[in-house]
């Protein structure tokens, strides 16, 4: 019996598209995917690190790309930001299925991996609507509108457009402290920053860097929200259900006191 | 500016225009051309919810609370003793634009009470949209309210500037506008629904020959019935609704139920409890209307005034026209599946797909998602396991409702015990 073989790549999406390009051109029949940063060596297996290389990333997408419609494309890389234990496996046992069959094949959702996909990536998409609501900024001295957040999945990528499009005018920052880089716009391009001025610990942008009128408004905003709620018609359980706990620690109106 | 002020402002003018429940951002497509400020992309996006459960997506103000009528419903009536307040223009504009670079909100949704007459008051909110539009470049939602009695000219500007335009009726009958706001009149507030709905058919025409007219109240217009302050039945309602969506192309007509927010003794008395339920029904009415092929008297007529509280209006109806089911899923037309309590319209299109390739089981549908406790009583499959006995509609009722868990269950349960 071959014994199986972990494939170690760098995390990033080009590395795993290495990796499946390794698969095949190696043709490693048991393979498995694996992040560097959660690998553990195990007994009676092979170890090959993936060196990502541009070109071959590029050519493995050209692949994809001809075998799939423009929707499928955005859900693979959807359920690669979700960044699920595992899920590079999914993804290599879908693309396995892709490249056997023509184009446009029916699709069929009772095909475990495929109905896998589609729930992740509907997962995925969740959570970028969320962010593109929820995403808090705040004026610095600087003139840029920081926001900080902690999203499930790592959805930055998907939500640039949306954020450069809507605030043209307005230099922003997006920050992400789970895993510690951020999207900023300098009014031409979005780049991917890191600032070691974040952490998960000092989450908070502290208070002398923030523009003269900033706490004002964001009192203002607080004010408006609890006035427009209505006491009798009061109703936590819905509102707990769409606007869940964990991201209260980022939302203005649920931490400015009045 | 002085925020102390302008917080005072907000909390009494945003107090009195939460009663407003439309909400909606969605519709109005408004694309960042120039490097300005905001992109609409015709998707709504609600910011917050408030601890009503209710979305805030838009910053929902009164430009000023001091009125000239005195409407018995309303809160900002004249003869109401509370804080008056008003907003300057600009006030209204610079919330908007730094709630709006904060990603806090949508857009803005401005009504106002009227002061001195309707063509001032109205002036005044077509006053901010230009200022945001012009100005400011803004692109983000905008949604005025039509002031009962606008003058026609200033109707058609407020369309260039606004993604949508409302009117509340507020009453659903004429009889019940009569009684609670007598200096009003029904004519008022049809006026400048007509006129909005006019405009919006004559620009689109334009828009098909000449390619650079200006979109005019691209969301569309909307209004809100009051429910439960006079003693219309849901039929009543309902007609009305359905009188509005026809006549004037509404996009959407909002259901409010009344929150006693004033002594009065034409209106229910205060501490009465908001009828939750009830609007809850007359919402499933309005899908039912707008998306599911019902016509407003098969739910609603003269032996059927009111909804039933405990069943909703689908079942209700399934339930007095026993005789048209079980029906068979693999065979069915659409118009008749959409029909079946307990399947969605989703669920139609996945059973109008799935159906192609196979002969649908209990299986199929409960993977689709159908609410196989209401269906089973009415469809048939591909299997010989079906519901055979004919049930009376009460029992059916009954057995049904035991089987099912509602969220409103702590309102109807007194009902419940007297059958059980």
């Amino acid at each position: 019996m071959n014994p199986q073989t972990i494939i170690i790549y760098d995390g990033s999406f080009d590395g795993f598209l290495c990796s499946i390009f390794m698969i095949y051109e190696q043709k490693i029949s048991d393979a498995i995917i694996r992040k560097e940063s959660d690998t553990n060596n195990q007994l009676f297996t092979i170890t090959e690190h993936v060196i990502t290389e541009k070109h071959k990333a590029n050519r493995v997408w050209k692949g994809v790309k001809l075998k799939t419609t423009r929707k499928e494309q955005q859900d693979f890389f959807k359920v690669f930001l979700s960044e699920i234990k595992g899920v590079e496996n999914t993804l290599l046992n879908y693309l396995k299925n892709v490249f056997i069959k023509k184009k446009g094949g029916n699709i069929d959702f009772s095909n475990t991996d495929i109905l896998k996909m589609s729930q992740v990536s509907k997962m995925v998409e969740r959570e970028k609507h969320r962010m593109e609501a929820f995403v808090r900024f705040q004026l610095t001295t600087d003139s840029i509108y920081t926001a900080t957040v902690e999203p499930d999945f790592n959805v930055l990528p998907l939500i640039i457009f949306h954020f450069k499009d809507r605030y043209a005018d307005q230099k922003w920052l997006i920050y992400d402290l789970k895993r510690s880089y951020g999207i900023y716009y300098d009014l031409k391009t979005v780049q991917i920053i890191t600032i070691d001025d974040f952490s998960r610990r000092n989450t908070k942008i502290s208070p002398e860097k923030l523009s003269s009128s900033e706490l004002e408004f964001q009192m203002l905003w607080t004010t408006y929200f609890n006035h427009v709620n209505i006491k009798s018609r009061k109703n936590n359980k819905l509102h707990k259900q769409h606007l869940p706990k964990r991201y209260w620690k980022y939302l203005t109106e649920k931490n400015t006191t009045l | 500016m002085s925020f102390e002020r302008i917080r005072e402002k907000l909390s009494i003018l945003a107090d009195a225009a939460k009663y407003d429940v439309s909400c909606a951002s969605s519709g109005g497509k408004r694309s960042n051309s120039n490097k300005g400020l905001g992109n609409n992309t015709g998707m709504g996006i609600c910011h917050s919810y408030t601890e009503d459960g209710r979305c805030v997506s838009l910053l929902k103000i009164l430009l000023t609370n001091h009125c000239i009528y005195d409407c018995a419903y309303c809160v900002t009536r004249k003869s109401n003793d509370i804080q008056r307040a008003a907003f300057k223009i600009q006030e209204v504009v610079d919330l908007t634009i730094n709630f709006y670079r904060r990603n806090y909100i949508e857009g803005l949704f401005l009504s106002s009470g009227i002061f001195k007459n309707s063509d001032f008051t109205m002036e005044r909110l077509i006053a901010v949209a230009k200022k945001l539009r012009l100005e400011e470049n803004f692109n983000g939602y905008i949604h005025l309210k039509s002031i009962p009695g606008a003058s026609d000219e200033l109707m058609r500007e407020a369309g260039l500037y606004a993604d949508r335009l409302s009117v509340n009726i507020e009453i659903p009958t004429v009889s019940g506008l009569k009684l609670l706001a007598p200096d009003k009149k029904h004519e008022d507030f049809i006026k400048p629904m007509q006129k909005v709905k006019n405009e919006i058919i004559q620009y689109k025409s334009e828009r098909k020959i000449i390619k650079s007219t200006p979109r005019y109240a691209p969301a569309g217009q909307s209004t809100q019935m009051i429910i439960g302050a006079t003693g219309e039945s849901d039929r009543d309602i309902m007609y009305s609704a359905t009188y509005y969506y026809k006549q004037f192309n509404m996009r959407r007509v909002y259901y409010s139920g009344y929150i006693p927010v004033l002594p009065d003794n034409r209106l229910p008395s205060l501490g009465t409890e908001v009828p939750i339920l009830r609007e809850n029904r007359l919402y499933q009415t309005d899908w039912l209307l707008r998306f599911y092929g019902f016509s407003v008297h098969e739910i609603l007529n003269d032996s059927h005034k009111n909804l039933d509280l405990d069943i909703d209006p689908k079942l209700s109806w399934a339930l007095r026209n026993l005789d048209l089911f079980p029906i068979d899923i693999n065979t069915a037309e659409k118009q008749m599946l959409s029909r079946v309590p307990g399947i969605g319209m989703q669920s139609v299109s996945k059973i109008l797909q799935a159906r192609k390739f196979r002969k649908l089981d209990w299986t199929h549908l409960k993977a689709i998602g159908i609410a196989l406790n209401r269906a089973q009583y009415f469809i048939t499959c591909n299997s010989k396991e079906f519901y055979r006995k004919e049930f009376s509609p009460l029992t059916l009722k009954n057995k049904i409702l035991k089987t099912s868990k509602s969220k409103y269950n702590t309102y109807f349960n007194n009902q419940l015990s007297l059958f059980s």
